[in-house]
């Protein structure tokens, strides 16, 4: 592909205190692509995450998207311009209903819709993510993978051009990580961009086009997947580690 | 514009309650005219706080120096410029002053906001007399108006229904589903693209101006307004213990708080002048620590219990 990438990330870093939690990390997300950032836990991947989102702003380095720079801009200007994410601890708006919490991702975001067209998306992704006739229902109920399904809608009402997913799929029993498997490649066939933090590996292995491998803080491999998990860095990061 | 039949109806008995408050003049010009434009007063100043305070949960205590901003814009120039001019300057400059509070504050955390408006009110006040002083020779200014305790009254019930128009427009408006969102969860508010510190004080600046122009409105009735009185820190602590009585969940929440607690600070003021600030206190922690979400959150909770068992008993006839 020739084409100019969505994202890249040039050398970004983030320290807390003492603590460099992002260290000189580049890489880059071509359109269309669904990457891979994976690593064992606390190897930075949310911070990660958080940097491109604009949740945390980068100690050095910059980020661009489309070839704009937005590492330091405000997460709503970020969110504007074009990343949703979901987050690690599933985040839904409780004193709204299901078609509510959809409806923010698309009324704010990136294509501001308002009205009837806010709301015929937000039943449309709710069908999509498999909420159908759900629309009412309190949220604070529901049950885990269907507030994840719906934080999931959510991002993607605002049309986004980069979708950020923070361990999407943990905590899912195997006949729910099968749908929700199904549903990440819905989104990539239709040629969604999607970084996709994960440890579940069978996930990685059928979604991901390419996968960025990080280790306190570092990127130690990058590269197709099949290559990369066989790396002997990668092994050597995550032995010992129990998501392995 | 698309009006649900639930919205007509409560657009309905609202109208028919101002219409039935707009008579009261007619029946009585003394006492209870008096009392009732304290009501009306109270009305106007902590529905327009709920505006902002309700659904952000930020405490202001600078209400006495946006109404004390709103008095001496009539005071300063009431000789000068139709009265109507001066309403508007009175909104315009109690919304700037917020807009800059605003700007300074909201981005902090709730603590230093409270702090920050008590503060703020009392440097406003130290300014206008240090400038009373400095510049003029006398420490107040006279305001002398044709308008009667009849006028004020009104206007400050017209001013209450434009609070609550405001409230209701802003409710379905862009603004207040993104009031709902950071309610919720300021994180996720930003994330999808909601610029929160701006809503946050545009919604201060609009609660600001409707207190600007209540100062305004009741300037004429002071007829001589000088720091102390124009800028009462009791004005502040009045409305928040008002509108946490009634509750700040609904626009009209408190309304429920100001009818009895004006009559109460009434009949106390007359006959123990030397202890209302005891007994505001007291008020203020029995609010806090018993109905800490007002008698609306009460009457809320308990008919959300009674519905729970309802369905509880329905369910266990039909098992
Ligand atoms: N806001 C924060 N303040 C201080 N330290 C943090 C913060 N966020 C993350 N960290 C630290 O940064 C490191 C990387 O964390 P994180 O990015 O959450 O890892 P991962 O998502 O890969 O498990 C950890 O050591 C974590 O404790
Ligand atoms: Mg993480």
């Amino acid at each position: 592909m020739t084409a100019a990438p969505i994202l890249s990330v040039n050398r970004a870093q983030k320290k807390f205190g003492g603590l460099i939690a992002v260290n000189d990390v580049s890489f880059d997300v071509k359109q269309g692509e669904l990457l891979g950032l994976i690593g064992p836990n606390g190897s930075g991947k949310t911070t990660m995450l958080n940097l491109i989102s604009g949740a945390l702003k980068p100690t050095a380095g910059e980020i661009a998207l489309g070839g704009k720079a937005i590492s330091g801009l405000a997460a709503h200007h970020i969110a504007r311009r074009g990343v949703s994410r979901t987050f690690q601890l599933v985040r839904v708006l409780p004193s709204l209903d299901a078609e509510g919490n959809v409806m923010a991702g698309a009324v704010f975001g990136h294509r501001r819709l308002w009205g009837e067209e806010a709301r015929e998306l937000a039943h449309r992704l709710l069908e999509r993510v498999g909420l159908a006739g759900k629309a009412h229902a309190p949220v604070a109920a529901m049950t885990y993978i269907d507030q994840k399904r719906l934080e999931l809608a959510r991002a993607l009402a605002s049309d986004p051009r980069l979708l950020l997913l923070d361990e999407w799929l943990a905590g899912l029993n195997p006949s729910e990580l099968k749908i929700g498997i199904s549903l990440i490649d819905e989104l990539r066939h239709e040629g969604r961009t999607i970084i996709m933090v994960e440890h579940v590996m069978d996930a990685i292995r059928t979604l991901c086009d390419r996968c960025v491998v990080m280790s306190s803080g570092v990127k130690i491999a990058e590269g197709g997947v099949a290559e990369t998990l066989s790396d002997s860095e990668v092994i050597r990061a995550y032995l010992g580690d129990d998501d392995a | 514009m698309n009006l649900t039949s639930h919205e007509i109806r409560i657009g309905l008995a609202g109208a028919a309650v101002a219409a039935l408050a707009a008579t009261l003049p007619l029946f009585d010009q003394g006492y209870y005219l008096s009392i009732s434009v304290n009501i009306m007063l109270y009305a106007a100043l902590c529905t327009a706080w709920t505006l902002f305070s309700g659904p952000t949960h930020y405490i202001s205590l600078a209400t006495a120096a946006f109404f004390g901003l709103g008095t001496y814009s009539v005071g300063l120039w009431i000789n000068h410029l139709p009265y109507p001019v001066l309403v508007g300057i009175a909104a315009l400059v109690s919304a700037s002053l917020a807009g800059l509070v605003g700007a300074a504050t909201l981005r902090l955390s709730g603590v230093y906001f409270v702090i920050f408006t008590l503060g703020l009110a009392e440097l406003v006040r130290q300014l206008v007399t240090w400038a009373q002083a400095k510049f003029t020779t006398r420490m107040g200014l006279y305001v002398f108006t044709d308008m009667t305790e009849e006028h004020i009254y009104w206007m400050l019930l017209a001013l209450t229904v434009a609070v609550f128009i405001t409230g209701w427009a802003i409710n379905r408006s862009r603004l207040g589903f993104a009031m709902q969102v950071i309610g919720n969860d300021e994180t996720v508010a930003k994330h999808v693209g909601i610029d929160t510190a701006r809503a946050k004080i545009v919604l201060f600046m609009v609660s600001g101006a409707f207190i600007g122009i209540a100062g305004a409105i009741s300037a004429p009735r002071y007829a001589y307004i000088e720091p102390p009185s124009a800028f009462n820190p009791m004005i502040s602590f009045l409305v928040v213990i008002m509108a946490l009585l009634g509750g700040t969940k609904r626009l009209w929440g408190p309304l429920v708080g100001v009818v009895p607690f004006t009559i109460v600070m009434d009949i106390v003021s007359a006959r123990f002048p030397n202890h209302t600030s005891i007994v505001i206190g007291l008020a203020f922690l029995a609010i806090v620590y018993f109905i800490p979400n007002g008698v609306t959150g009460l009457i809320e909770q308990a008919r959300a219990k009674w519905q729970a068992r309802q369905t509880a008993v329905g369910e266990e006839k039909a098992a």
